[in-house]
């Protein structure tokens, strides 16, 4: 790897003391003077015509200060009273019927939240309570109810615009693959294997739940505090929906408590903005945990998945994925249609049929989530995979290895396949657990500070426990799998070089626990020359920092990296030509590190950045200023073969290696250990890189073990963190790697993609493939309880 | 009904009128501007919300506040009074234990109780002793690394 003196260190947070020591600013500790607090009423019923509101009770109450219907809000000049990033399906609050259990309805802000809940309680709702569909496979059928008979088009991203709803059916999106002949190929087959797998929808729980704040200012600006992963797109929303100009919203997002897609596009924000507009006080809104259930979902999916094979090769797949997108489409058509091109898998087949549905349903609503649809897709394909392997007698990592897209490959969508290094993540997953008799080769060490690494060294290393015996059985499974870029989609950055020698990095990137700023940081200094505790990040204000899409689908490093990167290339462009200026010599020939400007192999010559601002403007005090965007395009797919040159701007590879132990009296799995492996391009903070592959893969062993919304009638049962369980540290393995893969991207900043999602792709393949290595047992529905394991196990007879 | 009630808050006494349903976790945050006292489940569940009551790690969110009059509470504001971190706090910043942080008050109460009382604990006793505090981060490696960390050097070792 190149020589870099800040990229590639494991530099430590710059917010670590905030958090520590508890004092890290998040909304929910802001308290603006005259702050009212929000109370929603929410639909008892899964779908239902709303009668009639009576809220006049309501409104006298002591301490309320308004009172909110979805009627009030269409009956505002000038508002548009529905949104959504793919279809504005989605009222702010209930406009004549509700969709699903929990789909606000009524809004109060009064001067407590008690005052406000109080309030609620003598607002009369008549419902009148239609045909029910929750099963996402019913929802098509014929004669399903239709959810929304009328569906608007949202205009919020230009990639979403040919998105256009079903006519008459519950299907809001379909994305469709044809390459080759697959007729042709199952006709000539010498084996066919069909499969079905199923997810369930499920929750992201960031541990701080949704909030936002919401006043009008003294010029009559709106000004919104927000916990949210998108402010660009939340402030180009609300000027929509407002009728405003943009630069009369402001948004700013201090620290969130986790996002993991829960937090993207718009979800508290019209409210508060619509009740600091009626109220002219300051507004905030803090969902409470049973809120959030009803607020966001994962896609739960049922997968279709036939594959042909013909001597020992696979030569045809066809995958039918049915994502339940729930009362509101929500993001779903794009989840749909990017993890759906990517459902038959990293493998070289040559004939590929995929239908991919997205589909509403009376549930709360389904939105992004760390991996973007993609650990669904790979559950299926890469379960499979183990499936057709072990059918055929072959070794499982070697079927994989054997099929594997290599450089220059074309993915089945025809776009070539650059900087993947999923067979090196296979590879080092293997080793990692043993596999196939192979000795171990345990993952990276931490890249602990050298402090933390000396106590560390002290606690020993792990290993897993004694031998099965008994009733228990062991077992090693693998998965891979790779997911593309969101693209297109633009970060803007601006650097400003301060003529001390400090900068300040505009960027709209929220940081979530993910370490962008300190990363940022890393990238601004490195090109800069300068040490990265000079770097001050901006948090994300519209006001100031420049457009970004979202911070989600582990594109931050990769597109605003490069914006910062390519902004403080501008900077530094300036600066050299001031000290060339200075020195008459080239600027082609300087070079900055450590704060100082010199000419490349004659170090003395040159000078420091303050010297160089004297130089440039004969004052200090001054600062210079770059811009810089990055904005990584496609080439349309072909909407009936989903053909395309250049579908992703890159690749993520994953790959998860695990040993359980299972007991067959109980059906009860433990995962022994756990190896997540992942490509991140260049590494820009190794730290980072491995939490993020153990932090996903630690929300993923949940949700593959345990985790499922569980829902009778419309309702739902489990929705409180009493009866929905995630993963505990005692849910952890001891042995519990991450491998960071690096696979340097020629268009990265220095060679970084991103790494926020990989470690989730493949956990649920790799521990069920692991499950029927241990007892023989094939289970195709996640999670893999203990009741699901024990009944596949009675079932087998074992 | 309101009440008055006579609490230690980080070593302060603090006389405070409280309704009869609020929870120790509003009076903190709301009342006290305590804003490291976070609720994330509110029914006990997630140990976001973790404090000492008389040294002994509690869920805010599922106390009533007008039951502890005379008793004792101490939150992550109390440990760096002095301006420099506790020991444990150390090692959760040097270990990498905080990601989004949101959880992190709630573990380092929670450790710092079980430090007090075990001063060596067996990586088994960590596990069960955290084991009511969540983080969707996904940081547990580096916050047992941080604990094991804080146990060497509050115990000198
Ligand atoms: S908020 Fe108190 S335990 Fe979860
Ligand atoms: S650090 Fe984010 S929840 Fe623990």
């Amino acid at each position: 790897m190149a020589d870099y003196s800040i990229v590639g260190k494991p530099v430590d947070r710059r917010d670590a003391v905030q958090k520590v020591t508890g004092r890290a600013l998040h909304v929910g500790n802001m308290e603006p003077p005259g702050l009212l607090h929000v109370a929603v009423l929410r639909s008892p019923h899964p779908h239902a015509r709303i009668v009639s509101i009576d809220k006049s009770r309501a409104e006298t109450c002591p301490g309320v200060a308004a009172v909110l219907t979805g009627a009030d809000i269409a009956a505002m000049p000038g508002i548009t009273p529905y949104h959504g990033p793919a279809f504005a399906d989605q009222p702010v609050l209930a406009i004549d019927r509700v969709r699903h259990e929990g789909e606000q309805v009524v809004a109060v802000a009064a001067e407590s939240r008690r005052a406000a809940e109080e309030a609620l309680e003598l607002v009369e709702v008549e419902y009148d309570p239609l045909p029910v569909v929750l099963d996402v496979i019913d929802a098509i059928r014929p004669d399903a109810p239709i959810i929304h008979e009328e569906i608007r088009p949202s205009g919020a991203f230009a990639d979403l615009a040919h998105v256009k709803a079903g006519d008459q059916s519950n299907i809001c999106y379909h994305y469709k693959l044809r390459k080759g002949d697959v007729d042709a190929a199952f006709a000539e087959a010498d084996r066919i294997f069909e499969d079905v797998f199923t997810a369930p929808p499920a929750q992201h729980v960031p541990m701080e739940p949704h909030v936002s704040l919401a006043y009008v200012d003294e010029s009559g600006r709106i000004n919104i505090h927000t916990a949210s992963q998108s402010p660009s797109f939340v402030r180009g929303e609300l000027a929509r929906m407002l009728g405003v100009p943009m630069n009369r919203i402001r948004v700013r997002v201090p620290y969130l408590g986790g996002g993991y897609g829960a937090k993207l596009y718009n979800k508290l924000e019209p409210i508060v903005a619509l009740l600091a507009m009626t109220t002219g006080r300051p507004v905030k809104y803090s969902l409470s945990r049973e809120e959030e259930f009803q607020t966001v979902t994962k896609h739960g999916v049922v997968v279709k998945l036939k594959t042909a094979v013909k001597g020992s090769a696979m030569t045809a797949r066809k995958c039918e994925v049915y994502w339940d997108t729930g009362a509101f489409a929500e993001i779903g058509p794009r989840i749909v249609h990017k993890s759906g091109y990517t459902s038959s898998g990293p493998y070289k087949i040559p004939n590929v049929s995929i239908d991919s549905y997205c589909v509403y349903t009376n549930k709360p609503p389904a939105g992004p989530f760390r991996g973007f649809g993609v650990p669904q897709v790979i559950w299926a394909y890469d379960s499979q995979m183990d499936i057709v392997a072990r059918g055929l007698g072959v070794d499982p990592v070697e079927f994989r290895l054997e099929h594997a897209l290599e450089e220059g490959d074309l993915f089945v969508t025809g776009t070539p396949v650059h900087a993947c290094g999923l067979k090196e993540a296979v590879r080092r997953a293997a080793d990692a657990v043993g596999w196939g008799g192979r000795a171990a080769v345990p993952g990276d060490e931490p890249s602990l500070s050298e402090a933390a690494r000396q106590t560390t060294e002290a606690a020993g290393t792990e290993r897993p426990g004694e031998p099965a015996s008994g009733t228990k059985r062991r077992g090693k499974g693998i998965a891979c799998g790779v997911k593309a870029v969101l693209t297109p989609s633009i970060s803007g950055a601006i650097v400003i070089l301060n003529a001390d020698g400090s900068a300040n990095v505009l960027s709209s990137t929220v940081e979530m626990g993910q370490g962008s700023e300190s990363l940022l940081a890393q990238i601004a200094a490195e090109e800069l020359g300068i040490s990265h505790d000079k770097v001050h990040v901006v948090q994300p204000d519209t006001d100031v920092t420049p457009y970004d899409t979202i911070s989600a689908g582990s594109r931050s490093t990769y597109h605003m990296g490069n914006a910062v990167r390519t902004a403080a290339a501008n900077v530094k462009a300036e600066l050299f030509e001031a000290v060339a200026g200075k020195l008459e010599i080239d600027a082609a020939d300087l070079e900055a590190r450590d704060g100082r400007v010199f000419v490349r192999g004659a170090e003395e010559r040159g000078m420091s950045v303050t010297e160089a601002f004297l130089a440039r403007f004969g004052s200090l005090g001054t600062t210079m200023v770059g811009e810089g965007l990055c904005q990584p395009v496609v080439t349309p797919m072909d909407p009936e073969t989903g053909m395309s040159e250049k579908c992703t701007e890159y690749w993520f590879a994953s790959a998860s290696a695990v040993e359980v132990e299972v007991d067959t009296e109980t059906g009860r799995l433990e995962v022994l250990q756990f190896h997540a492996a992942g490509d991140a391009g260049t590494a820009i903070n190794p730290k980072y890189c491995e939490q993020q592959l153990v932090g996903a893969a630690t929300m993923h062993l949940g949700l593959t073990l345990f985790e499922q919304m569980v829902f009778q009638d419309g309702q739902l049962l489990n929705g409180s963190l009493l009866d929905y369980q995630i993963a505990s540290i005692k849910d952890v393995p001891a042995a519990c790697h991450p491998i960071v893969v690096q696979v340097p991207h020629k268009d990265g900043p220095f060679g970084a993609k991103g790494i926020g999602e990989t470690g989730a792709l493949t956990v649920a393949a790799a521990v069920a493939n692991a499950l029927e290595d241990a007892v023989g047992v094939r289970v195709r529905d996640i999670p893999l309880t203990a009741e699901r394991i024990h009944q596949a196990l009675k079932e087998a007879g074992k | 009904m309101e009440r008055n009630i006579s609490l230690t808050v980080n070593g302060e006494q603090r006389e405070l009128a409280v309704n009869d349903a609020d929870t120790l976790l509003e009076v903190l945050r709301d009342g006290l501007k305590l804003w490291s006292v976070r609720e994330s489940c509110g029914v006990g569940a997630c140990g976001s919300c973790t404090v000492l009551l008389d040294g002994r790690p509690v869920s805010a969110c599922f106390l009533l506040a007008a039951r502890l009059d005379g008793r004792s509470v101490e939150t992550v504001e109390g440990l760096d009074g002095d301006g420099t971190l506790h020991p444990i706090q150390q090692a959760f910043l040097e270990n990498d234990a905080a990601q989004c942080g949101y959880c992190t008050p709630g573990f380092i109460m929670a450790a710092k109780a079980l430090l007090e009382e075990h001063g060596d604990p067996t990586d088994d006793q960590i596990r069960d002793h955290l084991s009511g505090n969540l983080c969707r981060c996904g940081g547990y490696p580096n916050i047992m690394r941080a604990v094991r960390a804080a146990a060497g050097r509050m115990s000198g070792g």
